[in-house]
C-alpha cells in the first residue's frame, strides 16, 4: 500500500507526463558542440584577426617571438583559449564525458609554466618597465575588458544548449575567453612578463572566471 | 589468477563461470542496445513533434530515472519530485539530443544531475534554511489568498487587495511568479516549473523566500 504523499506525488508525475505530451511542439535540434565551437571560435578569430591587422604592434610582437620560450606561451595561451571553449559547449551538452573539462588543462599549465619561467630568467624580479607596476594595469584592464563582450557572446550562444551543469560550462567559457584576451594582449605587450605582470594577468583571469561562475544562472 | 596451476577442476569451473559471466554480460549489453535504440527512435519522433511517441518515451525513461534519484533520495516523496524534476529538463532541453549518439548516457546525466541537486537543496534545508513550507506559511499563503477571494471579507478585501499586490510588487520577479502559481493559483510544483522555467527546486526555494520576506514587509507595516 502506497503511502498518501507518494501516491499524490505518483499522480503529479502521470498527469505531467500527459501534460508535456499534450504540448509537445517540434524543435531544432542543437549542432554538434564542436560545430558551434568552430563557428563560434572561427567568428572571433576572424574579427580579432582584422583588428590585430589594424592595430598591433607587429615588428614588437615579432621581434617577441622569436625567442621560442615566449613564443611557446603564446601559442599556449591561444590553445587554453581554444580548447576551454570547446570543452565549454561540449559541456553543455548532457551525457558527454566529464573529462572534457581537463581539456584545457594541460596549455594552461604550459602557458603558467611558460610566464613562471619568464620571471625566473628576468630574476623574479618585481620591476618590469615603468616601475613597481609600470603598464601592468593596463594589462589587467585589457583582459578584463576584452573579455566581457566576449563572454556575454559566448554565454548568449551556450545558453541555448540550457547546461545542466552551469557551474562547469561557466567557469570553461570564462576561462577561454579571458585566456583568448591575454592572447591577444600578446600582441600589444612590448616587454617581458614581470612578477607583478604575472599576478595582474592572472589576477584578470580569475576575476572573469569567478564573475562568469557567479552569473551562471542566465545559462539555465 | 588467485588458483594456483595444481588445481586443473577448479581452473576449469573458473572457466566456465568466467564465459557464463561474459555470455550473461554481453546478453545484458544486447538488451541495452536494444533499449537505447528503441528509445532514440522515440526521440528522434519527440524532437519532429510527436506526441503519442513523447508519451510512450517519457512513460518508459520513467524506470530509468526512478532508479538514478533512488541512489540519492532517501524516501518515496523524494523519488517522485527528482523524477518530475528530470522529466522536466528532458523536455526543456530535448533539443540538444543527437540521434547518432546513444541515448541512455545523454538521459542518465540528466536524471543523476537533478537527484543530485535535489540531494543538495535536501542537505542544505537541514543545514541552514528550511524551504520546505511549514504549516504557519502554508496558512499565511492561505490567509493572503482568502483576504483576495472570501465573499465573506470582501470589505477587509477591499484594502488587503491593493495592499497585497503592492507587497508582490516588492518581491523580486522569480520570487513573486513562484508564489503566485504555487499559492495563489495553487499550481503543483511541476507544473509550475513548466510554465515558469524555473526547477522544481529553485521554486521551493523562491517561494520560501517570498514568504519569508512577505512577513517581513508585512511587520515593517504594522
Amino acid at each position: 500500500m502506497m503511502e498518501p504523499g507518494v501516491q499524490t506525488e505518483s499522480a503529479l508525475t502521470e498527469r505531467l507526463i500527459r501534460k508535456l505530451s499534450a504540448d509537445l511542439q517540434p524543435v531544432h535540434r542543437l549542432r554538434p558542440p564542436a560545430v558551434r565551437a568552430t563557428l563560434w571560435l572561427a567568428t572571433v578569430f576572424v574579427l580579432v584577426g582584422m583588428a590585430l591587422y589594424l592595430f598591433a604592434d607587429w615588428h614588437t610582437f615579432l621581434a617577441r617571438m622569436a625567442v621560442p620560450r615566449r613564443a611557446l606561451e603564446c601559442a599556449a595561451t591561444g590553445v587554453t583559449a581554444v580548447t576551454a571553449v570547446l570543452a565549454a559547449f561540449v559541456s553543455s551538452v548532457p551525457g558527454r564525458s566529464r573529462w572534457w573539462a581537463a581539456l584545457p588543462v594541460p596549455p594552461l599549465a604550459l602557458w603558467l609554466a611558460g610566464s613562471g619561467l619568464g620571471c625566473l630568467q628576468n630574476g623574479w624580479s618585481l620591476h618590469g618597465p615603468g616601475g613597481f607596476l609600470g603598464d601592468s594595469p593596463h594589462c589587467f584592464v585589457f583582459i578584463v575588458g576584452v573579455s566581457v563582450p566576449l563572454a556575454t557572446a559566448l554565454f548568449w550562444v551556450l545558453r541555448r544548449a540550457r547546461p545542466i551543469a552551469p557551474l562547469r560550462v561557466a567557469a570553461l567559457a570564462t576561462l577561454g575567453v579571458a585566456a583568448l584576451a591575454a592572447f591577444v594582449l600578446e600582441f600589444f605587450h612590448p616587454f617581458d612578463v614581470t612578477v607583478i605582470d604575472l599576478a595582474l594577468h592572472l589576477s584578470a583571469v580569475a576575476l572573469i572566471v569567478l564573475a562568469g561562475i557567479a552569473v551562471r544562472r542566465v545559462l539555465t | 589468477m588467485s588458483l594456483p596451476l595444481a588445481c586443473p577442476g577448479s581452473i576449469t569451473l573458473q572457466y566456465t563461470d568466467r564465459m557464463q559471466d561474459e555470455t550473461a554480460a554481453r546478453t545484458d549489453e544486447d538488451t541495452v542496445r536494444r533499449q537505447d535504440d528503441a528509445l532514440r527512435q522515440l526521440m528522434r519522433a519527440v524532437q519532429e513533434g510527436d506526441r503519442d511517441a513523447y508519451d510512450q518515451l517519457l512513460r518508459r525513461i520513467i524506470p530509468i530515472v526512478r532508479a538514478c534519484a533512488r541512489r540519492h533520495c532517501q524516501n518515496a516523496a523524494d523519488v517522485e519530485e527528482s523524477v518530475q524534476d528530470s522529466l522536466l529538463t528532458v523536455h526543456r532541453v530535448r533539443h540538444t539530443y543527437d540521434p547518432r549518439r546513444p541515448f541512455l548516457p545523454w538521459l542518465t546525466a540528466i536524471a543523476m544531475r537533478r537527484s543530485i541537486d535535489g540531494l543538495r537543496r535536501r542537505t542544505r534545508i537541514g543545514r541552514h534554511e528550511t524551504v520546505e513550507l511549514t504549516p504557519l506559511e502554508l496558512d499565511e499563503a492561505g490567509e493572503l489568498q482568502e483576504r483576495t477571494d472570501t465573499a465573506q471579507a470582501a470589505e477587509e478585501a477591499a484594502s488587503a487587495g491593493p495592499r497585497l499586490a503592492e507587497l508582490l510588487q516588492r518581491l523580486p520577479a522569480r520570487q513573486r511568479e513562484a508564489l503566485r502559481m504555487l499559492k495563489l493559483q495553487e499550481m503543483s510544483l511541476a507544473e509550475a516549473a513548466l510554465a515558469s522555467g524555473q526547477t522544481v527546486g529553485a521554486l521551493k526555494v523562491n517561494v520560501h523566500r517570498a514568504l519569508r520576506r512577505l512577513r517581513g514587509l508585512v511587520s515593517e507595516g504594522r
